[in-house]
C-alpha cells in the first residue's frame, strides 16, 4: 500500500497515541494532500498542454486520439484505486486498524470520480472512432461494473451508522468486489469471442510513436499524483472526522 | 470457537435442514418465488417485438434473468427472517463456528434457488415453446454451476444487508454485478445447448463458472465470520 500518509501515521501507534497527536497527523495528511492535489492539477494541465501542443496528431484518428491522454491514465488510476481498496479491506479484516478503512473510503470516493471520468471520455472517444457511443468491450465493461461496485460500496457506507460494523461490512464488499473484476473481464472477453464482431480499431494501437508514449506516461504520472493528493486529503479529512466523533462520544 | 471439520459440516446441515423445513412448512416464500418467476417469464414474452424477435431467440436470456430476480428475492429474506423474534442472536450464541452458519445458510439458499429454477424450467419450456431434446442434463449442470457462485456471494450480502436500511434495494445493488459472469455463462451455454450443440463446445464457459464457484465459495466462507465480530 502506498499511501503517503501511512508512514508518518503508523509511527504513532493507534491506541496509545494521544488524540492530539492523531489530530496533528491527520491535519498533516490534509495539508500534504492539498499540496499534492495542487501539484497534480498543475501536472494534469501540463499534460494537456503537452498532448495538445507538443505531441503529433495521430494519422488515422486525428485529434480525437488526444482523449487517450485523459482516458487511459484515469482508467489506470481507477483500477489502482480499486486494487488498493481490495488490499486495504483484506488488511483491515486481519489487523483491524481503523485507518485502513478510512483509506479505503477515500480511495473509493476518488475511484468513483475517476471511473466516472473514464465512462464519460470513453463514449466521446468511441463515437468518432468506433462509430458507436458504447461498445461492450471487456475493458469498458469492467470499468462500468467497477463504477457500479464503487457506488454500491458508498451507498452501503451511507446507510450504516456504527463505525466498526460499517468498516467490517465495507471491507467484505471491498474484498469480494476486487475479486470480481477479473471475472467480469474474462466473461466479457469470452462473450465477444463467441459472438465475433467486425474488428474495431484498437485505441491503443500496437505501434505508437515514442512521443505519444512519452505524453501518455507523463499524463499517467500527473493523474497518479492527482489521485495520491485527493486520496491523502480525503484520508486526512476522514481521520479528523473520526477523531472528532470519538471525542464527542462518551468515553469508552 | 474451534471445531472439527465433521462437526462444522454437521452443524451446517442442521442449519440448512432447519431453514428448508421452515420453508416447507410455511411455503409462502417458495410459492411466492415461483409465482414471481412465472410472472416475469410471462411478462418477458410481451416485452419484445414479436415481428422481429421470435420467443425462442429470447428464451435463454429470459430464463436466466428470471432466475436471477427470483434468487435475489429469495436471498433477501434468508437473513431477514432470522431477525424476527431475535432468532439470529440464538444462532450466533449456538456453539457452532461462524463457518458452519455460513455453510448452512448457503446450502439452504442453494437448494431453495435450485428448486425455484427447477420449477421454472418446465414453465419456460411451455411459455417459450423450446424443445429440450437431450439438452436437459447439460442445462441442469450449468444451472448448478452458475447458481453456486452467486448464491455464495448472495448469502454473505444477505447477512450484510439484513440489518441495513433500504435492505431490499441494497441487496440487488450489491449482488447484481456479481451475477454478470454466472448469468453470461449460463445464458450462453443454455443457448448453445438449445441449438443442439454439444456441451463440450462450451467447456470454456464451464471452466470459468467452476473457477468462479471455487473462488467465491472460498472467499465468502473466509469473510463471512467478519460480519459477526463482536
Amino acid at each position: 500500500m502506498t499511501s503517503p500518509s501511512s508512514p508518518s501515521a503508523s509511527l504513532s501507534s493507534p491506541l496509545s497515541s494521544t488524540s492530539s497527536d492523531a489530530r496533528a497527523a491527520a491535519g498533516r495528511a490534509v495539508r500534504t494532500g492539498r499540496a499534492l492535489t495542487i501539484l497534480g492539477l498543475l501536472a494534469v494541465a501540463a499534460a494537456y498542454a503537452r498532448a495538445i501542443l507538443f505531441t503529433g496528431v495521430e494519422a488515422v484518428q486525428g485529434p480525437a486520439q488526444k482523449i487517450m491522454y485523459v482516458h487511459v491514465p484515469s482508467a489506470w488510476c481507477a483500477f489502482m484505486a480499486f486494487i488498493l481498496v481490495g488490499i486495504c479491506s483484506a488488511l483491515y479484516l486481519w489487523l483491524g486498524d481503523r485507518r485502513l478503512d478510512t483509506f479505503s473510503e477515500a480511495s473509493v470516493e476518488v475511484g468513483v470520480v475517476l471511473t466516472g471520468l473514464v465512462l464519460i471520455t470513453g463514449p466521446i472517444w468511441g463515437k468518432p472512432i468506433w462509430g458507436t457511443w458504447w461498445q461492450w468491450e471487456p475493458r469498458l465493461t469492467s470499468t462500468l461494473f467497477l463504477f457500479f461496485l464503487f457506488v454500491g460500496y458508498l451507498t452501503l457506507r451511507r446507510a450504516m451508522f456504527d463505525p466498526a460494523e460499517r468498516a467490517r461490512y465495507c471491507a467484505v464488499v471491498g474484498i469480494l468486489g476486487a475479486m470480481l473484476v477479473p471475472f467480469i473481464h474474462l466473461s466479457v472477453y469470452m462473450f465477444r469471442t463467441i459472438h465475433p464482431r467486425p474488428v474495431v480499431l484498437n485505441p491503443e494501437g500496437p505501434t505508437m510513436p515514442g512521443s505519444f508514449v512519452a505524453t501518455l506516461l507523463f499524463s499517467l504520472g500527473a493523474f497518479s499524483l492527482l489521485y495520491l493528493g485527493l486520496v491523502t486529503m480525503r484520508y486526512g479529512l476522514g481521520r479528523l472526522r473520526e477523531l472528532r466523533e470519538a471525542r464527542h462520544a462518551p468515553a469508552a | 470457537m474451534r471445531s472439527s471439520l465433521p462437526g462444522t459440516l454437521t452443524a451446517a446441515f442442521i442449519i440448512a435442514g432447519k431453514d428448508l423445513r421452515s420453508e416447507l412448512r410455511r411455503r409462502t416464500a417458495l410459492v411466492s418465488a415461483i409465482v414471481f418467476a412465472a410472472l416475469i417469464l410471462a411478462i418477458f414474452n410481451f416485452a419484445r417485438d414479436p415481428t422481429s424477435l421470435r420467443a425462442d431467440q429470447l428464451a435463454p436470456s429470459a430464463f436466466w434473468i428470471t432466475c436471477a430476480f427470483a434468487a435475489v428475492t429469495a436471498l433477501s429474506r434468508a437473513f431477514a427472517v432470522e431477525l424476527e423474534h431475535g432468532a439470529l442472536d440464538g444462532l450466533l450464541l449456538a456453539p457452532v463456528p461462524r463457518e458452519a452458519l455460513f455453510l448452512g445458510k448457503f446450502l439452504g439458499n442453494l437448494v431453495f434457488v435450485l428448486v425455484v429454477e427447477g420449477i421454472t424450467l418446465p414453465l419456460f419450456v411451455l411459455f417459450f415453446n423450446v424443445s429440450l431434446n437431450g439438452a436437459l442434463p447439460g442445462i441442469m449442470l450449468v444451472a448448478v454451476l452458475a447458481t453456486i457462485g452467486f448464491v455464495a456471494v448472495g448469502t454473505v450480502f444477505s447477512a450484510l444487508t439484513a440489518r441495513v436500511r433500504f435492505n431490499e434495494l441494497m441487496l440487488p445493488v450489491l449482488l447484481l454485478p456479481f451475477m454478470l459472469p454466472p448469468l453470461a455463462g449460463a445464458a450462453q451455454v443454455t443457448a448453445a445447448l438449445l441449438n443442439g450443440r454439444p456441451l463440450l463446445e462450451s467447456a470454456g464457459w464451464l471452466r470459468l463458472l467452476l473457477v468462479y464457484d471455487i473462488t467465491f465459495v472460498t472467499l465468502s466462507l473466509l469473510v463471512f465470520p467478519a460480519l459477526f465480530d463482536e
